[in-house]
């Protein structure tokens, strides 16, 4: 029987919601990880493992990436902070922005995007962590400018069919792209405006905030800025504004459908002063088109006095048929569709300010792989 | 040494460490590196990966926080207390 989990990371916590494939009624776990902000989760379900990570990050104690392999009730801390920078480069950790378990072919390969701007790369499942040096020496670094969640690399796109190529995007940097497995990488944000720069198309210093891709086209790309909506068909080499037809160009959360490659979700604000929905209405934008046309989807979505936000990762998708299209609120609400976004309904109310959501559809009868040694302090 | 409650898995589940440091005179950096040995789990949570007392916790010793009295060279006398609590300043 196939359940979906949507793990939902929050500014003090994760929480678990679940439901049949029906997706007609959740059932809420947690919190775990209670009081630490958690800006990034991810689910490893490469071979038998029925992995979840968090970027778990205490105002006062530090980040560390933690990992429950049930759904939360028992977490593996390490007692030595697992991603840390070396001591040469006088850099210190501030918050994982993102986890993207390797391809399939890799599978005990796990990326990390964190705060300052770096990448952090595990070959051993997730047991040892070290920082990319081709992106972190990179020349462009000192130009690089926090945005308001700090300098944060938020972003990994991976290439299914070329592990030497892959993608990532920071705030604000623009996105990068190496061809060689991370040892050289290179600006690609040829025609998107920098509309808070004096020279409007630099070569880096874009503020991306999201960008996704198909894994079946991996060469098609798809980006939000901080203004601007754009898509590239030659891998990030040029992009183009695909920003017709929405209420506003600005905003955070993109995802993709599962199945349909020309099928992208956006959730508009309404600019970068007034980071609320447009005009009240809670609207998520489709396109079905790669982005010639967008169209609002407002069934069962508050259309009056609705002043809320999604972040960058509050948007996702599972892998069902209909596809299901979850997001969550900063005000806490997390709302779901099972008929690919046609309709909505509001699965829960009043958690904390809602950071990442990411679906999961797990088969309940496939066994777990049993546990991989590596970590001590359960908590 | 005093552990804060969000600190003692790391350490055991004691709230307060007795430290024997061999160097005279003792640093609260020699200290701290004392605790480390028996609680090495506490020293990531303290410190970043630089060195640096987070910018969210407070070490005292006795009754000053080490941030006015040297950091990290701060002197240890023979019988001194010192106490790791989260700062006020860490909550959202």
């Amino acid at each position: 029987m196939k359940t979906v989990r949507l793990l939902i990371g929050t500014s003090k916590g994760m929480f678990v919601l679940r439901a049949s494939a029906a997706r007609s009624a959740w059932q809420l776990e947690g919190p775990h990880l209670a009081g630490r902000a958690v800006y990034s989760v991810a689910h490893d379900g490469r071979g038998r493992r029925q992995r979840v990570w968090a970027g778990a990050a205490s105002m006062h104690w530090g980040a560390v990436l933690v990992a429950t392999d049930d759904w939360g009730r028992t977490w593996d801390e390490p007692q030595e902070a697992n991603v840390k920078f070396p001591a040469d480069t006088g850099l210190a950790l501030k918050q994982i922005w993102q986890i993207s378990p390797g391809l399939a072919d890799e599978p005990d390969t796990l990326y990390c995007g964190v705060d300052p701007a770096a990448l952090f790369r595990s070959t051993d499942g997730g047991k040892t962590w070290g920082v990319v040096r081709g992106l972190l020496d990179h020349p462009h670094r000192e130009r690089w400018q926090p945005g308001g969640g700090g300098l944060c690399l938020h972003t990994i796109v991976r290439d299914p069919a070329n592990a030497e190529r892959m993608w990532i995007a920071i705030s604000s940097g623009g996105v990068y792209r190496t061809t060689d497995g991370g040892r050289t990488w290179t600006a690609r944000n040829a025609g998107i405006r920098a509309e808070f720069l004096p020279e409007k198309y630099p070569e880096f210093g874009q503020c991306v905030h999201k960008v996704v891709q198909h894994p079946s086209r991996a060469g098609r790309l798809f980006a939000q800025n901080h203004w601007g909506l754009y898509r590239s068909d030659d891998a990030g080499d040029s992009w183009q504004d695909i920003a017709r037809g929405v209420p506003s160009d600005f905003g955070f959360a993109m995802a993709i459908h599962p199945r349909e490659p020309d099928t992208v979700y956006i959730i508009p604000i309404t600019s970068d002063q007034v980071r609320v929905s447009p005009e009240g209405k809670l609207r998520v934008y489709r396109t079905r088109n790669a982005g010639r046309s967008w169209e609002p989807l407002t069934r069962g979505l508050p259309q009056r006095h609705a002043y809320d936000i999604v972040l960058r990762d509050g948007l996702t998708t599972d892998s069902l048929d209909p596809a299901g299209v979850y997001f969550g609120t900063r005000n806490g609400k997390l709302y779901a569709s099972s008929d690919g976004g046609a309709s909505w309904r509001l699965a829960i109310d009043g958690l904390p300010s809602i950071t990442c959501v990411r679906a999961v559809v797990v088969d309940d009868r496939k066994p777990a792989r049993s546990k991989e040694a590596g970590r001590s302090a359960r908590r | 040494m005093l552990i804060p409650t969000p600190l003692r898995p790391f350490a055991g589940g004691r709230s307060r460490i007795p430290i024997e440091v061999a160097k005279k005179p003792a640093s609260l950096g020699d200290a701290l590196e004392a605790l480390w040995g028996v609680a090495a789990g506490v020293r990531d949570r303290v410190l970043t990966e630089q060195g640096d007392v987070r910018p969210h916790v407070n070490v005292f010793v006795g009754t000053e926080s080490c941030r006015w009295t040297g950091g990290l060279d701060t002197p240890v006398a023979d019988g001194a207390e010192i106490a790791i609590f989260p700062a006020i300043s860490g909550g959202r």
